[in-house]
């Protein structure tokens, strides 16, 4: 028993710097962040103001649906992939994996310039239009091209998590269904997908919440298209618009952190978003 | 029909995976052709790279100081952070772990937006590298937490430590003899994740940055807008060799730390 104390002790001690960083860098800067959205003249009549802009609100639908286009899309992508690999022994298949799996902490400007290199002026797309039909091909600066960027960064995390997942599926389900008479498609509506639900939840919301936060790629592709981190970004350095720009700031983080619980509890699992 | 059905997928994860290599691989033949308009038959050069280095060295070493003291920040954090969460499961630890965890789900710019209010005016700090340092950590502390926490939560942290206890190990003790030895796996593989995303953070970064303080991605961004295609891709590609063996690295140690979460060993 002499050591129940000392723990207590020193548990204090070694959560300290935790305590101390997440205070000043966290908590504190985001009491701050709330506060200084309300401090124009408008008080926070500002989240009025701002939810009730026709820019802001445009902005807002935008970044949700190309989001959730893109959760959608790498779902689909990614299942298909991890369903036709995660079985299945061949030579290659891990470098195949890889290929699938290489720009998994790619930031955004790296994933923007790539996406120039497929679809801008002189990108593989416009040569190849101007070679074979005599158009122009060129899709990168537009709603496009960010799609495209924020399903680049999406697939090989979604992969990752979809294999993970199918991977401890029991596959003497599928089997049974198989012998029982149940079509290709039957097996995949009521077995698999089912069986795979709780990883899509999870996988799904850290594509939605990557893309709603995603500012690299668009600022890259430097798109006239107003997604909501590129709209908060010129509020703050091009019009010194602090004020919208912090209330803009919230209304993005709590919309995204809302979420992610959301999604947590119908996954059961750790989801984060990254990027 | 099951045949078709095998070749649809293998066509869609083929082409998947050549969306996501043919722009990765002409970056990359970018960077080292003389120029890039006329093609490979203009030749083969390092002559970018060699630019790529007189032009942004500073910032790569940059990057390199942030990533390694931020590995250290978060080990020094989020190691002990992890075991007192894990040594005192609840709804208490819970909610610290959420708190903490906030940075994975707020938008990065929003963070910065945050730091940058209440810091932006103690200029001696603001105008520092650990301005920076201070968002990296804040954006990967969370990921090395989790990583060590869950290994502490599948070996049989209690057990080891009360039999390390009856011998007469003080807390102290146990905790860096027995616990830290233990989460070894759960550890490298939080680190290699820290550096990983610390070497490649840009939405935290681009706002805290400062003309005279450049990270890689920030450098990155900077090529792309004024700098000619060859040396941005050949930019481009001193990353990748910079960051692609870090990501093998990470996948292995992460399968290796999943293995002994299965086994529970």
């Amino acid at each position: 028993m002499r050591s129940a104390t000392p723990t207590i002790g020193l548990s204090a001690w070694l959560a300290l710097p935790m305590a101390v960083f997440t205070l000043a860098f966290l908590l504190l800067p985001i009491a701050r962040l709330v506060a200084a959205s309300g401090e124009t003249e408008a008080g926070w009549g500002l989240y009025l103001d701002v939810l009730s802009n026709r820019r802001y609100l445009q902005a807002l639908l935008d970044t949700v649906l190309v989001s959730l286009a893109v959760s959608l899309a790498a779902l689909a992508v990614a299942t298909t992939a991890a369903l036709y690999l995660q079985p299945r022994r061949f030579y290659g298949r891990s470098a195949l994996i890889g290929c699938l799996t290489f720009p998994l902490a790619f930031p955004g400007v790296v994933i923007g310039f790539l996406i120039i290199l497929i679809g801008g002026r002189q990108g593989l797309a416009n040569s190849i239009g101007r070679e074979l039909l005599g158009t122009r091909i060129v899709f990168a600066y537009s709603m496009v091209g960010l799609f495209l960027g924020y399903l680049y960064f999406s697939i090989p995390r979604v992969l990752l998590t979809v294999m993970a997942a199918a991977e401890k599926l029991d596959p003497a389900l599928t089997e049974a269904a198989r012998s029982l008479g149940a079509s290709p498609f039957a097996v995949l509506r009521d077995v698999t997908l089912p069986g795979l639900a709780p990883a899509l939840a999870a996988s799904g919301a850290i594509a939605f919440a990557t893309a709603m936060g995603a500012f690299g790629t668009a600022f890259t592709l430097a798109t006239d298209i107003d997604v909501l981190p590129m709209v908060i970004y010129t509020e703050f350095t091009l019009s010194a618009n602090i004020a919208t720009a912090c209330a803009l700031s919230v209304v993005l983080g709590a919309v995204t952190w809302v979420l992610l619980l959301i999604a947590r509890r119908f996954s059961g699992g750790a989801v984060a978003a990254a990027g | 029909m099951r045949r078709a059905l095998g070749i649809a997928q293998l066509a869609v994860t083929l082409l998947a995976a050549a969306f996501l290599l043919v722009p990765a691989l002409m970056s990359i033949g970018a960077g080292l052709t003389v120029n890039y308009f006329r093609g490979l038959s203009s030749g083969l050069t390092t002559k970018w790279l060699f630019e790529v280095w007189a032009l942004y060295a500073d910032s790569i070493w940059l990057s390199l100081l942030i990533a390694l003291a931020c590995l250290l920040c978060t080990l020094i954090i989020g190691v002990p952070a992890a075991y007192v969460l894990a040594k005192n499961p609840g709804r208490l630890s819970r909610a610290i772990e959420e708190v903490v965890s906030l940075p994975l789900a707020i938008p990065g710019l929003a963070l910065a937006l945050a730091l940058l209010q209440l810091y932006g005016t103690f200029q001696g700090f603001r105008l520092s590298w650990t301005f920076i340092l201070a968002g990296h950590v804040l954006y990967t502390l969370p990921f090395m937490i989790r990583s060590v926490l869950a290994v502490f939560t599948v070996i049989d942290l209690r057990t080891l430590e009360e039999g390390a206890a009856s011998l007469g190990a003080t807390p102290w003790q146990r905790f860096t003899q027995i616990a830290v030895p233990n989460a070894m796996p759960g550890i490298l593989a939080g680190a290699l994740t820290v550096v990983t995303l610390s070497i490649g953070e840009f939405n935290l970064t681009w706002m805290l940055h400062t003309p005279f303080l450049k990270t890689l991605p920030v450098g990155l961004a900077d090529s792309y807008a004024s700098m000619r295609l060859e040396i941005a891709s050949a930019y481009t590609l001193v990353f990748f060799v910079m960051i692609l063996p870090l990501l093998v690295a990470l996948q292995l140690a992460a399968a290796r730390a999943q293995r002994i979460g299965e086994t529970g060993a």
